[in-house]
């Protein structure tokens, strides 16, 4: 039941992108498409899962104080792994992420967990941590790039072609993907607040 | 908006004004201007205005419908928002333009923000700003003025220059005196100068507008167009670069904005020099020939901090 809960946490009120809003660099630059979010949620999926496994089980060995050198190790093993099995399998993908699949390796979602998560429980609970926050980030990301790739190029996931509509160009644009996130964040925080999980603070301007 | 009190700058006199009365006579001020672009570009102008003031508040009204908010089209602020936004069209564009940045305008920059009063940009600018990165070809092609219903394309003055096609007015084959009265490529609502300036004159006379922004921001173009000209030092047109583009609509009408700009005048005369001086630069090396809706954007997102850095002194005390 607890373990389900370590899932669940990371697509509902921990998601990564909506509910801690991390790892935006990512987020706002690949969600021009839904291929590419998928692709960029996965890959970020694998490192997270591989880096909290390790830093569960090393978590006991690896000396307080170089905590984070030894995390980053770990986490850029995992993220040359990911690296070379696109450039190998899915060479079209990893050209249209770029920089983005190196620069997993400081992405604040992976350090965060390993921090805040793995470096202080066991391994199956890491495990399941990961797998939630993978499926939170891959979610949102894909979502993100579903409305920007709909308005902004007017396809819907690359598969039909909308015919009679000018695209939005702003939404592949950087503006769009920040209004995007931001009317989602929106959103989410306005379905939270109906669910009663979130207090909404009322009053004026923050004097 | 959650609390009644208003917070202004001292001192409080009670005057019979109220916001929409303000926004109405800022509204009637632009009615000249829209009459000049239905002369000068014909019925496809006289469209273009209706629909967006019309997808303006409408808009309006349906989010605060939805929102469970007081439906306050009546105090004409989204129409105002609807008539500047068609100013800064040019008269060729399809109907559905408007419309969409009607509602940008009002559910985005607007009414995400808390409505009237707590927006952060003007909303027709930055409604133009996203039609203009979203479908920038129907953005960019103006009509010749006086050309009838037959849609001929005409490059402005600024773009002639940008794209290096003319150097002075007598390349252009236009006097100062076209450039007033609004014989020139353009938006709708900014060519008219004549217009325009009426309009203004009679928001400064009953004291609607304030002469600080307008005058500090146009005067900054001017001397910096006329010191740093193309063709050397002291040697640029002064009253050109006031008269093209769409500076005097945007000084007069848009940095004016009483939501967006700064409180005190002393602020305000700030704001305009932090205008004209974008302005100046995007128009003499930026990639656009116009500058004056991305220098008041910015300069909007500047106001808080102007706002806090110039207060007026507390009324009793010394300096």
């Amino acid at each position: 039941m607890k373990l389900i809960r370590e899932f669940t946490k990371g697509i509902t009120i921990d998601n990564p992108t909506f509910g801690l809003v991390l790892g935006l660099c990512p987020t706002l630059a690949v969600s021009t498409s839904v291929v590419n979010a998928v692709g960029m949620g996965l890959a970020a999926t694998f490192v997270l899962l591989g880096s909290n496994t390790i830093i569960s089980s090393l978590r006991r060995f690896i000396p307080e104080r170089i905590r984070l050198p030894a995390f980053i190790v770990i986490i850029a093993t995992f993220v040359t792994i990911s690296e070379m099995i696109l450039k190998a399998y899915f060479p079209a993908l990893d050209k249209a992420l770029g920089i983005f699949v190196p620069l997993i390796v400081v992405n604040c979602i992976i350090l965060a967990r390993a921090e805040a998560f793995a470096s202080k429980n066991p391994v199956l609970p890491s495990v399941f941590d990961a797998l939630g926050m993978g499926a939170g980030f891959t979610l949102a990301l894909t979502s993100i790039a579903f409305i920007r790739e709909l308005l902004g190029s007017g396809s819907i996931a690359g598969l039909i072609t909308l015919k009679r509509f000018e695209p939005v160009t702003m939404f592949i644009l950087a503006p769009g993907a920040l209004l995007t996130l931001g009317l989602l964040i929106g959103l989410t925080n306005l379905l939270r607040i109906r669910k009663g999980k979130l207090a909404l603070k009322k009053g004026g301007c923050c004097k | 908006m959650p609390d009644k009190l208003i917070v202004d700058v001292s001192p409080h006199i009670h005057s019979h004004e109220s916001t929409p009365r303000a926004m109405w006579v800022v509204f009637l001020a632009l009615v000249p201007s829209a009459i000049a672009g239905v002369i000068i570009f014909g019925l496809p102008a006289l469209k273009i205005i209706a629909v967006s003031v019309l997808s303006c508040v409408l808009a309006e009204a349906v989010i605060q419908k939805l929102t469970h908010k007081k439906i306050t089209v009546s105090d004409g602020s989204a129409a105002l928002t609807g008539i500047l936004l068609a100013f800064n069209l040019p008269s060729g564009v399809p109907l559905w333009i408007p419309v969409a940045g009607g509602i940008f305008a009002i559910a985005i920059v607007k009414q995400a923000f808390g409505g009237l009063g707590l927006n952060i940009f003007n909303p027709a600018l930055a409604a133009r700003a996203f039609l203009m990165a979203s479908w920038p070809k129907y953005m960019t092609s103006f009509s010749r003025p006086f050309a009838g219903v037959d849609a001929v394309t005409a490059a402005t003055p600024l773009d002639m220059l940008k794209e290096g096609k003319a150097q002075d007015l007598a390349q252009l084959g236009l006097s100062y005196w076209d450039m007033f009265l609004g014989k020139r490529g353009g938006s709708l609502g900014e060519i008219c100068i004549l217009a325009l300036l009426l309009g203004a004159l009679y928001l400064l006379w009953r004291g609607y507008i304030w002469w600080q922004t307008p005058i500090s921001y146009v005067f900054t173009v001017g001397l910096l167009s006329w010191v740093f000209g193309t063709e050397g030092f002291l040697k640029g047109d002064f009253l050109f670069s006031i008269l093209s583009g769409g500076l005097i609509l945007g000084a007069f009408y848009m940095a004016t904005d009483y939501v967006t700009t700064p409180l005190t005048k002393k602020g305000q005369l700030v704001f305009g020099l932090g205008c004209g001086l974008i302005t100046f630069v995007i128009r003499r090396f930026g990639g656009y020939p116009e500058g004056v809706c991305y220098s008041i954007l910015i300069m909007n997102a500047f106001v808080p901090l102007i706002d806090r850095h110039i207060r007026p002194r507390i009324y009793g005390l010394k300096k």
